[in-house]
């Protein structure tokens, strides 16, 4: 099967995160939630970065959140970018508690058309027979 | 000050040769020209150094390049927080007799390195971050500058970040070292183009090669050089996060933790500070820095750099060598406000001289806001 030149950073899976990106794959977004304190956290590993349990989850997020922060990308980073620019990075602040780095897809790349706390919800992109990525889009 | 706050002084500092522009350098020769200078500065030679403290390299590849076997090593490496963290290590290691000497080497050929240096793809920050754009600290820094700008008004902050960028160019252009030596305008910052919206290019750093070393020694050994010794009299480091997208709150960085205990162990507080260096990043960096500091509350440091107040002739001299905004910055830049504070303790800066500077803190931040090491000198 021909595989199609995708030029730019892909994620290089850990043991504690190749079920996130399965899921993904599947266009599921999954996060870990602590059954200690009950909190859901981002990114992914065997134990709650925030009191320390090792008894945690999986659950699967309804992929709503709202926008916590973002900027737009005028001067591509490497040149793989180089064709994307202008694009939105952005911070998400999952409704099960949880903080992720995005994109923003389906809206301007202009800040008055980009709000702080505006609702989104996920969606993916499939970057290769393997990886998808989560974004988000205007909700 | 109690004798514990003169536990050790610098004695030398110095920057590498040429900065700037130097292709004809590499990463290690600006670490050695700079120890070189350095010692030379503080009147001491190569075999008088028995503590070696840098980070970007692992020690052992720096000491062979430089010949020296040291029997204090540290290699901190926490980015550009990491030098002004160094000097508080120095201290700690010639109060406790583990070295009489130290010396911390910096150098990286940021503008002309002949092979880039990766991110580690293994880290996650890499991993959640990269394959979404975020590579680079304008993208990084930019995030953070939107939530502030959300949480505090976006036209006050962008005044705050002009007023940064145009009062740093103005001490730049008294620094015969500094790259960016023409003046600027509001109009010039406001117009420069988008590089990471809400970041136009001169809310950022320069990309230069460079390299600055410092030498910390016992209160004995610098009473005897000729130049005044500089005392470390607090000193303070903090880190809370790696990427920019687990920072628990993208408008408090660690200097909130770092700035009060520095001044706590100097037994000063924020108005007997006569001078200011802040890694300058970003404009962004420095406006949410003077609040963590504690200089003012959140949300109040536009009103605070407000009307060029740390421009020279200001009430409030900030960033005196024209930061890395204007003057210099190799990646790493946290070892240059450092040599500049220094410089100004000691009455060496000729046109930029600030007036009666005997108390300086200096804040270094390194990562995605990541880290910070605060430290206060003062002369005698
Ligand atoms: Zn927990
Ligand atoms: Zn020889």
């Amino acid at each position: 099967m021909t595989t199609e030149a995708y030029r730019g950073p892909l994620p290089v899976k850990q043991p504690e995160s190749d079920f996130y990106w399965e899921k993904a794959h599947e266009h599921e977004l999954w996060l870990r939630r602590c059954n200690a304190c009950e909190h859901a956290y981002f990114y992914p590993r065997d134990f709650c970065p925030d009191c320390g349990a090792r008894d945690v989850s999986w659950i699967r997020a309804s992929g709503k959140g709202t926008l916590h922060t973002f900027a737009i990308v005028h001067r591509a980073p490497v040149p793989a970018f180089s064709d994307r620019v202008p694009f939105v990075v952005a911070m998400v602040d999952l409704e099960e508690g949880g903080r992720i780095p995005t994109n923003l897809v389906d809206v301007e790349p202009d800040p008055a058309q980009i709000h702080i706390g505006m609702a989104v919800e996920v969606a993916f992109l499939d970057l290769t027979d393997e990886i998808s990525l989560p974004v988000f889009r205007p909700a | 000050m109690t004798s514990t706050s003169k536990a050790a002084a610098i004695v030398g500092v110095a920057e590498s040769d040429e900065i700037g522009l130097v292709p004809h350098k590499s990463a290690l020769a600006h670490h050695a020209e700079a120890a070189h200078n350095a010692l030379e500065d503080a009147g001491l030679t190569r075999n008088d150094v028995d503590g070696l403290l840098t980070a970007g390299y692992v020690n052992y590849d720096l000491a062979d390049y430089l010949g020296l076997a040291p029997r204090y090593t540290d290699t901190t490496t926490v980015g550009g927080a990491s030098f002004v963290i160094h000097v508080g290590h120095a201290v700690n290691a010639i109060a406790n007799g583990l070295c009489e000497v130290a010396l911390i080497t910096h150098g990286q050929a940021g503008r002309s390195s002949r092979v880039p240096i990766p991110r580690d793809p293994n880290l996650p920050s890499a991993m959640y971050e990269m394959p979404y754009g975020m590579i680079g600290m304008p993208i990084n820094y930019s995030m953070a500058a939107t939530r502030y700008m959300h949480q505090y008004g976006e036209d006050r902050t962008r005044q705050a970040m002009a007023e940064i960028a145009v009062s740093t160019r103005k001490w730049a252009q008294l620094n015969p070292k500094a790259m960016m030596r023409d003046p600027m305008s509001f109009d010039d910052y406001h117009n420069s183009r988008w590089i990471a919206w809400p970041f136009h290019l001169l809310d950022c750093c320069l990309v230069t090669d460079a390299g600055a070393a410092i030498v910390v020694t016992t209160p004995e050994r610098a009473r005897s050089l000729p130049k005044p010794p500089v005392w470390v009299l607090g000193h303070a480091e903090h880190h809370d996060h790696a990427g920019i997208t687990t920072m628990p709150d993208l408008t408090s960085t660690p200097a909130r933790v770092t700035g009060p205990a520095a001044l706590g162990m100097a037994g000063v507080t924020h108005g007997d500070i006569d001078l200011t260096m802040i890694y300058d990043s970003f404009t962004y960096t420095v406006l949410v820095t003077l609040e963590s500091l504690g200089y003012c509350g959140p949300g109040e440091g536009p009103d605070f750099v407000a009307g060029q107040r740390t421009a020279p002739g200001g009430d409030f001299p900030l960033n005196t060598s024209g930061g890395g905004l204007s003057y210099t910055h190799p990646g790493m830049y946290g070892i240059f406000p450092v040599v500049e504070a220094v410089r100004q303790l000691r009455g060496e800066c000729g046109e930029r001289q600030a007036p009666d500077v005997s108390l300086a803190l200096v804040n270094g931040t390194g990562g995605a806001l990541s880290a910070t090491g605060t430290i206060v000198l003062g002369v005698d």
